[in-house]
Parts: structure tokens; C-alpha cells; sequence
């Protein structure tokens, strides 16, 4: 009998175009998918030395980064943001590349678009020039963040130079407690893990309380597993993911589906496969977490105080919280429930789909945003804006006060014109915390959509629970 | 990319942990469609004030490590984004080399793909090469790829692991795509096996 393998494994070898003496891989790629910020300077790369895209049907261009979220007629006023976009239009003409211009219905942030449009299937390799790209493991495929020599590296040659990755698991038993997201369960793992505590692992995610998550969660994990440092992470697919393709505009039709289905079903971890790691998670322990630092590592549950330097495990870790501490103006044991907020954003690769604004708007419903609080709802992409509006969301939030923007990656980092004012502090459900990640001297908590809205209708921190 | 040989320099000392990609280039200097020109935002938050004024305090900004060539640092180096500006922002600076107990894995490789050589040592060897750091320009490293070697300035020489095929690039400043072309056959014989099996891969639904 064939060794057991992970599914990691069966992706990984079914994408082998040859291994070097050494172990270095190379890696074919199915799907790449590129935006403005990290491609210049690949086709530049390509146009020097007169190659060219080898398959841009493989391909897939968006502007996300630098788009502005508000009325587009007017283009972009920043001229460097400018710049970007019209030099990734400039190059996917010259290269054929197919793109969705700012103003596509399907344009969108690249991790949202990929999936909605059936462009992102189970058993790929998908790679982009950035490291949100571990979203698409929803699906059963290895999807990874690349840098721009590798982005050019796949448009010269469809493949990519690896190193096979380690496998760790992540099981997640029992079920997630009411008003605990997905969003929670990941910055919960996020917390256990570390930052550095995913380097050198493909994360896959099973268990219970990962079955019973729909694809938008099941994206929202995923999403975050490079903020534990692993560079994907993945689940295997079934019901709910075929159930979610089915129909995409890029998803196979018709014999080429059923075929798809029947080899998809394979796609998973036999059973006594090896797992270098192996992290258990009870799910009913975890309660809405939050963000206390300034590394998507410093976790807390909602109902906790923010921990006390004194307490960290080793002194770089204690200065590395002061230091925290100090950027985000807490103090060591003051309660994180009723710290004030300036800014909610909810939006973002991680929670701006649909489902997301659902969840968000069933908490904004007849409540009004709290005064001196500006709230920004940028949904993922052009069609789940349009959806949002077919279900009135919009109107939900537009009578609570909050903004309803054009889509984009926003205030996620501040790229655009959607930025904190040193010293605001936002509660926001992207997925990163760093120093001045949304504008210079802006703190931010993350949080998921629900405990976002919670926060904008109280004016700061809150256990959604309280208000459901 | 150019090769990297045999560099001596000096090393500047930045002890920090988690040091991620958006304190080595924050987000506003990524709007480049170029790769060059980025040294001077290196480290732009902790080496300049709000007025653009140098902050004394910070290591690049002191005489002894301007013209600094190696960067020695903590735990768990180039976290964060894959943003390849980060290495081309140290590597336009100067730096060649950077020592640290670890590395995030996008940064480590970008830093191959750059002509810039990520040493990873155990936390002792740092922490001494830290400490041989702090001298300043009177204490120049010297990095022997070839040999796998660096030595300090009082002589000792220390040990390190690179990865073959990653040495043998480095060495001969080697473009990856170059490299991987050579095997257009195999890569043909691959999409011919995948039409095969899995035709739906090959050919995504038209897209107007
Ligand atoms: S939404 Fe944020 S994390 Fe996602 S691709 Fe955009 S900038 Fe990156």
C-alpha cells in the first residue's frame, strides 16, 4: 500500500516538475494571481530581459491596494497610487494578462475575487505576490504568499523553486460558543501559535469546528494562518466547498465538473499520515478575542484585562510588550472591554465578504454608530458590494451611520486615502496590528465583524454577546 | 543580481525580535514601480521623526554604523508581509548580510533572490556577535560564503549553514529564471500530463 500522506502532501506531489539533488523543488503552478503593488517590477524584470508571460490564461491582474474606496469617477488623486495602477494596466496589456479594471463589478481584493469567481479550486497551487494569498487554502488548495522575483519567476515560467514545507495540524474539537466567529478562532490559534510559530509548516485545519464553518470562514482562517507565520494553510474540501463553487463564472462545467468532483474527493489527509505538529484546540473555550499589542500574536478574550509585562515568558518577549503597551496607550491589567474607540472598519481579505456584512449588519440593525465614532463598512469586491445591496444591507448600515464604500483593501494598510490619524484607535477586522499598519501612530484591535459593529454602536470595546 | 563572495563590514546591532516588514519599509514607500531608491526609508519610522529629522538615537543614524554592511538582530527577522521592498530597501542602504537566530520565511527567501545573505545562528553566537557589534567601525566582520565562515574582529570564526543550491547561486550572482528555463521540457511534459488528467486546471472558464 501507498504511504499514508497529508493533504499538503498529495498537492504537493501531484505539482512536481522536478526535484533537484539537493530536495529543491520544482513546483508547478495552476492559478496566479497578481496586483499592482508587487508586479511592477516583475514585468519590468520580464521586459528587460524580452521574455514573456508563458500562460496568462493562468493568470488573473487586479488594482486592490491603492483603489480609492470612494466615488471613482473622479480617478485617483494620489499620483503614486496613481502610478501603480496605470502601470499594471500598462503591463497586462502588453502581456495579455487578463485584468478587472477599477471599474469591473468584478474588481476586488485579489483573495475575495479569486474564490467568487471560481478562479481558486480545490488541488491547485495558487501563489500571489502577497502573503494573503494562504485565503484560498479554503479550499483544499496550497495557495501562498510569494515575493516579486518569484512573481516573475511564475509569469516567465508557470513554475516556482520550493522547498517541501513541514506539516503541522491544527484540530479544532467541539463548537464554537454563540457570538464566537470565525475571526475569534483564528486570532485564538494566532495567540497560541506565536508569530514565528507557523515558520517552515503548511497549517492544515480539521476538526469539528472547522467542518462546520461555511467557505467565507473557512477563508477567514486561512487568511490569518501567515500571521502565525506559516506560509499556507489549508482544508481539505468537501459539500461546503463544491456547494460554494458550483456555478462560479471559472469553476469547471458540466463532465469537467463531475470529473473535478470526483478527484476533489480525494483531497484529503489519509488517515495515519504524519504530521510533524500537532496542535489540539478545544473550540467551546474560545470566547470574541481581541488584540491588546501591536502583534497579531498578543490575543485576549473580550472579557480579560490586558496582561502584564511582567508576566511574559522570557525578557525579549516583556520589552517587546512594553513596548506594545506604551504604542497603544493600555495600561497592564485595565479591562479591554470599555476601551474607547475612534474608528471601526470592517473589510479586508479576512472579513469582507458577504457573510462578513451580514454579520456586522446584525448588529448595526436600528442601532445608530455612538458619537465621535466614524465607522467604514468597504465590502471585498464589486459583487459582494452588489449583493450587500440586493439584501439591503447597506441601508442597515447607512441608517446606523456607518460609511458605505467602494470596494478595496482600504484601511486594512492604509495605502489608500483611508488612513488613522496618529494616536486614533480602531477597532478593525483586518488582520494585522502592527505599528502604523492603518496610518502612522494608529492603534489598532483586531477583531471580527460582529464585535466590530458591537464596538462602532458603543464606542469602544464590547462583548457582542451583551448586545445580541 | 550580484554575487556575494567574501564580505567584510561593519556590522550595525539592531537587538529587537519580531522585527517585521513594516518597520524595515513602512507601506507609504511601497507606491515604487521601481526596485531602487529605497535605502533612504529604511527603517523609516524608528530613524526619522515626524519632521523627516534623523532620530540620534537610532543605530543607522549614529557615525559608526552609516556605512554599516551586515546587520546583526533578533528572533524571528522580516515577519510580516511579502513585500520584496524590504530587502531591496536594505540592500540599496548597504546591507549584505543580515545575522539573526531566525528568519520569516518570505523574507528569507526574498533575501537569495536579492544578493543578500540571511545567516541563521544559535541565540549565543548572536548575542556575541551582538556584543561585537555595539564597537562600531572599529570592529568589522568579515562573512566568507564560500567557507561558510564569519569572522570577528578579535579573530574567533564562527560557522554556518546555507543551503547548497542557494550557495551555488549566490556565488555566481545566478538568475533563477535563466536557471529553471533550461528545463522547459520537463515543465512541457508536466502541463501535458496535467491536461491529461486534470483537464479543468489547464483551462479556466472564458474570461471576458
Ligand atoms: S485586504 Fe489587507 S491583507 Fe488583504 S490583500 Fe488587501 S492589504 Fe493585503
Amino acid at each position: 500500500m501507498a504511504q499514508a500522506r497529508t493533504l499538503f502532501d498529495k498537492i504537493w506531489d501531484s505539482h512536481l516538475v522536478d526535484v533537484q539533488e539537493d530536495g529543491t523543488c520544482l513546483l508547478y503552478i495552476d492559478r496566479h494571481m497578481v496586483h499592482e503593488v508587487t508586479s511592477p517590477q516583475a514585468f519590468e524584470g520580464l521586459a528587460t530581459s524580452g521574455r514573456k508571460v508563458a500562460h496568462p490564461e493562468r493568470t488573473l491582474a487586479l488594482a486592490d491596494h491603492n483603489v480609492p474606496t470612494t466615488d471613482r469617477s473622479v480617478g485617483i488623486t494620489d499620483p503614486e497610487s496613481r502610478t501603480q495602477v496605470e502601470a499594471l494596466e500598462a503591463n497586462v496589456k502588453a502581456f495579455g494578462v487578463p485584468y478587472f479594471g477599477m471599474d469591473d463589478i468584478r474588481q476586488g481584493i485579489v483573495h475575495i475575487v479569486g474564490p467568487e469567481q471560481g478562479f481558486t479550486l480545490p488541488g491547485m497551487t495558487i501563489v500571489c505576490g502577497d502573503s494573503h494569498t494562504a485565503t484560498h487554502g479554503a479550499f483544499g488548495s496550497l495557495a501562498f504568499g510569494i515575493g516579486t522575483s518569484e512573481v516573475e519567476h511564475v509569469l516567465a515560467t508557470q513554475t516556482l523553486v520550493q522547498a517541501p514545507a513541514k506539516n503541522m495540524l491544527v484540530h479544532v474539537n467541539g463548537a464554537l460558543g454563540k457570538g464566537v466567529t470565525a475571526k475569534d478562532l483564528v486570532l485564538h490559534i494566532c495567540g497560541v501559535l506565536g508569530t514565528a510559530g507557523g515558520t517552515g509548516y503548511v497549517i492544515e485545519y480539521a476538526g469539528d469546528a472547522v467542518r462546520a464553518l461555511s467557505m467565507e470562514g473557512r477563508m477567514t482562517v486561512c487568511n490569518m494562518t501567515i500571521e502565525a507565520g506559516a506560509r499556507a494553510g489549508l482544508i481539505a474540501p468537501d459539500q461546503t466547498t463544491f456547494d460554494y463553487l458550483a456555478g462560479r463564472p471559472l469553476a469547471p462545467k458540466g463532465a469537467a465538473w463531475e470529473a473535478a468532483i470526483t478527484y476533489w474527493k480525494t483531497l484529503k489527509t489519509d488517515d495515519g499520515a504524519h504530521f510533524d505538529r500537532v496542535i489540539e484546540i478545544d473550540a467551546a473555550s474560545i470566547e470574541p478575542t481581541v488584540t491588546w499589542g501591536t502583534s497579531p500574536e498578543d490575543v485576549a478574550p473580550i472579557s480579560a484585562t490586558v496582561p502584564n509585562p511582567a508576566d511574559a515568558r522570557d525578557e525579549g518577549k516583556a520589552t517587546a510588550m512594553q513596548r506594545s503597551l506604551d504604542y497603544m496607550d493600555l495600561k497592564a491589567g485595565q479591562p479591554l472591554e470599555g476601551v474607547p474607540v475612534d474608528v471601526v472598519f470592517i473589510g479586508s481579505c479576512t472579513n469582507g465578504r458577504i457573510e462578513d456584512l451580514r454579520a456586522a449588519a446584525s448588529i448595526a440593525k436600528g442601532r445608530k454608530v455612538a458619537d465621535g465614532v466614524q465607522a467604514l463598512v468597504v465590502p471585498g469586491s464589486g459583487l459582494v458590494k452588489e449583493q450587500a445591496e440586493a439584501e439591503g444591507l447597506d441601508e442597515i448600515f447607512k441608517a446606523a451611520g456607518f460609511e458605505w464604500r467602494e470596494p478595496g483593501c482600504s484601511m486594512c494598510l492604509a495605502m489608500n486615502a483611508d488612513k488613522l490619524k496618529p494616536g486614533q484607535r480602531s477597532a478593525s477586522t483586518s488582520n494585522r496590528n502592527f505599528e502604523g499598519r492603518q496610518g502612522r501612530g494608529g492603534r489598532t484591535h483586531l477583531v471580527g465583524p460582529e464585535m466590530a459593529a458591537a464596538a462602532a454602536v458603543t464606542g469602544h470595546l464590547t462583548d457582542v454577546r451583551k448586545l445580541t | 543580481m550580484e554575487k556575494f563572495t567574501v564580505l567584510t563590514g561593519v556590522a550595525a546591532p539592531l537587538p529587537m525580535i519580531n522585527v517585521d516588514t513594516d518597520m524595515i519599509i513602512p507601506k507609504q514607500f511601497l507606491k515604487t514601480i521601481k526596485r531602487t531608491g529605497l535605502g533612504k526609508n529604511l527603517f523609516d519610522e524608528m530613524r526619522y521623526d515626524d519632521t523627516g529629522a534623523e532620530i540620534p538615537g537610532f543605530v543607522l543614524n549614529q557615525a559608526a554604523w552609516r556605512n554599516a554592511t551586515i546587520l546583526v538582530a533578533g528572533d524571528n527577522f522580516g515577519c510580516g508581509s511579502s513585500r520584496e521592498h524590504a530587502p531591496w530597501a536594505l540592500l540599496d542602504f548597504g546591507i549584505r548580510c543580515i545575522i539573526a537566530p531566525s528568519f520569516a520565511d518570505i523574507f528569507y527567501n526574498n533575501c537569495f533572490k536579492n544578493g543578500i545573505l540571511p545567516i541563521k545562528l544559535p541565540q549565543e553566537q548572536v548575542d556575541a556577535l551582538m556584543d561585537d557589534a555595539q564597537r562600531g567601525a572599529n570592529a568589522t566582520v568579515t562573512v566568507d560564503l564560500e567557507k561558510q565562515t564569519i569572522q570577528g574582529p578579535d579573530g574567533g570564526t564562527i560557522a554556518f549553514e546555507v543551503d547548497p543550491f542557494r550557495k551555488h547561486c549566490l556565488l555566481n550572482g545566478l538568475d533563477d529564471i535563466g536557471l529553471t528555463l533550461q528545463k522547459a521540457d520537463k515543465i512541457k511534459a508536466f502541463e501535458a500530463k496535467q491536461q491529461r488528467e486534470e483537464p479543468w486546471l489547464a483551462t479556466p472558464g472564458a474570461m471576458a
